[in-house]
């Protein structure tokens, strides 16, 4: 590494002799014209990143808010009548179905995801903590269709053989589902939290006789708490955005899921399912618009509240 | 007092500890068995079957027998195309996260919009896609509305991943770059984009794994159908993928053997993604081992 230089320079070259005058300046100029392109260049780039955030709000947005024009505010937001042949568009049930879905799908999956980034962070020897990661990454890789296949030919059966109900799906079914789905992106980021904490209290604990189990749930776990508590928000995006894996499980019915083996629909199913045939001008498709600018809505705020966390986490640290 | 006893106390929080040890051990066995469970059964499901002549055959509408030649075609050019779009821009601007950036509230701001929009949920691409281009230019469902919206997906995401991978770049190596005279450019091209090949690589075949399997924006922008030939490269022709396939025969298609090209697409999804995801990493690692030495 530490060659010195004037090994390189051959001893007859004269390095301090300046070259012809009128090539170097070109030769810097174009250094400098690629170095201020290039500027421009990363500066345009994100820029346009910035554009499509708002080409997503604005055509989003727009064609939202039209259904206001036909049907008013407490229609859409507290009717659970969704019959759009018959011009009722109450969006209730899907936003309610979409919220329980949420909760159940993280009851499921913050417990065992937490426990296996604890595993991997703080228990497992390093050969399975580095088998475990890539192992886990395999689990993001797999296409959430192919999981809401499995779901339909193997899960929905096995669910109808265990309860006796003649229908499979509903909430259940894709709230399973969708916690196979989320669990890796909460483990990885749980498990970097956990593992971030640093050294000395977990040895500040063990000097004090504290088992592992105790430094565990008293020191690390509460030490890394905002970190998990992102990382369980970054599942619930995932979860609310998720169309694919849950529309072929859930059984696509416009009503609210009073069991768990109630066919339902939630806000993405609903809109996949019937965005494909309505006319661009019609209530109808301004009402799934407006379930869309929802999704982006509750996305933001959630989005908005990790970064708030985080910069609380900050502020005290 | 001579010897150390155990109290009460102390006993059991040992054989709690033990127990919890055991029970974070028993878990972890627990999730690995169901996700090789979950492999073996899509591959098991699909495997046998597949042949060539499945992955090269056109599909039948209406008689067993059909192939996905055209489906599996159009996967590999939509992900290509939006990722011809989207690297560019993506990794721009990572870059200019990481390395131009003032810190200041203009920053944040582009950070929030960054974050934001990889947190839009995929069908709301799809849904802009459909305005974009089946409404707005009046063009229908096609590959290239398909590229372009799959590439709004993407960028985000490879932002993201290209501003870590260059964010990890260490301080010393710049200086020195900058030591010896260079541009800002100069040192980005030279030193810190080399230095940060192995990040952007492997995020790009991550955020390409996804495309490959995104499905909702696909649905909404390159539509269900085919134009029934193969190797068409028309950017204006519908532009069903593989994913979307596997939803059409599942749901719509009146083949008798529905179920078995759907587990067979399933196989081929599940296996081309862990091929992105792997195999392109091979050569990177060879050659980061090898620096290592």
């Amino acid at each position: 590494m530490s060659t010195p230089v004037q090994q390189y320079v051959p001893k007859e070259r004269q390095v301090l002799t300046p070259p012809a005058k009128r090539r170097r300046f070109s030769r810097s100029a174009r250094v400098r014209f690629t170095n201020r392109l290039f500027t421009y260049y990363f500066w345009f780039s994100i820029l346009a990143l910035c554009l499509v955030l708002g080409l997503v709000i604005f055509f989003i947005g727009k064609t939202a808010f039209l259904t206001f024009r036909d049907i008013s505010f407490a229609d859409f937001f507290l009717s659970f009548n969704w019959t759009p042949e018959e011009e009722h568009y109450g969006a209730a049930a899907f936003i309610i179905n979409t919220l329980s879905l949420t909760a159940l799908t993280l009851a499921l999956a913050v417990p065992v995801s937490v426990g296996l980034a604890v595993l991997i962070a703080e228990i497992a020897p390093g050969w399975l903590k580095n088998a475990m990661r890539p192992i886990l990454d395999l689990l993001v890789g797999v296409p959430s269709i192919v999981y809401g296949y499995l779901g339909l030919t193997v899960l929905i059966p096995f669910l109808r053989r265990l309860s006796g109900e003649n229908l499979g799906d509903g909430l259940l079914a894709a709230a399973l589902v969708l916690a196979l789905m989320v669990l890796p992106t909460i483990c990885r980021i749980s498990d970097d939290a956990i593992s971030a904490v640093p050294k000395k209290y977990r040895e500040a604990a063990y000097a004090m006789g504290s088992t592992r189990l105790q430094v565990m749930m008293r020191v690390v776990i509460p030490a890394a708490g905002r970190g998990i508590i992102a990382a369980v928000i970054m599942g619930m995006t995932r979860a609310i955005g998720e169309t694919m894996a849950v529309v072929m499980v859930i059984g696509n019915t416009a009503q609210l899921a009073k069991s768990l083996f109630t066919p339902a629909s939630v806000l993405t199913s609903n809109i996949v399912m019937q965005i494909s045939n309505v006319e661009f001008d019609s209530t109808w498709n301004y009402a799934l618009h407006m379930m869309a600018f929802l999704l982006l809505i509750i996305s933001f705020v959630l989005i908005l509240f990790i970064r708030y966390l985080g910069r609380k986490g900050r502020e005290q640290a | 007092m001579s010897e150390w006893t155990r109290t009460r106390k102390m006993q059991r929080s040992l054989v709690y500890d033990r127990l919890a040890t055991y029970g974070f051990y028993g878990l972890g066995i627990l999730v690995l068995l169901l996700i090789f469970w979950l492999l073996l059964t899509i591959l098991g499901k699909g495997l046998p079957g597949l042949s060539l002549e499945f992955l090269m055959k056109l599909p039948e509408d209406m008689d067993p027998g059909g192939g996905i030649g055209p489906v599996l075609f159009n996967s590999f050019y939509i992900l290509i195309l939006s990722l011809l779009i989207s690297v560019p821009i993506g990794v721009g601007a990572g870059i200019y996260m990481a390395e131009y950036a003032p810190p200041n509230k203009f920053t944040e701001v582009l950070r929030i919009c960054v974050e934001s929009l990889s947190s839009v949920p995929s069908i709301v691409f799809g849904m802009l896609g459909l305005a974009i281009f089946a409404e707005y230019f009046q063009i229908g469902l096609t590959i290239l509305g398909g590229a372009v919206s799959l590439a709004f997906l993407n960028l985000p995401m490879l932002a993201r991943v290209t501003e870590e991978a260059v964010r990890a770049v260490q301080n010393d190596v710049k200086n020195a770059s900058y030591a010896l005279g260079m541009t800002k450019f100069q040192c980005i091209r030279t030193v810190v984009i080399p230095m940060a090949m192995q990040g952007i690589v492997t995020g790009i075949c991550l955020v390409a794994g996804r495309a490959f399997g995104e499905s909702a924006v696909i649905l909404l922008t390159a539509g269900l159908s085919t134009s029934g030939e193969m190797w068409d490269f028309n950017l204006f022709s519908p532009g069903e993928t593989l994913a979307v396939h596997l939803w059409y025969v599942q749901s719509e298609a009146i083949v008798e053997d529905a179920r078995q090209i759907a587990d067979k697409s399933a196989a081929v999804l599940v296996i081309v993604v862990l091929m992105m995801n792997l195999l392109f990493r091979i050569p990177l690692w060879i050659s980061n081992r090898r620096l290592k030495k």
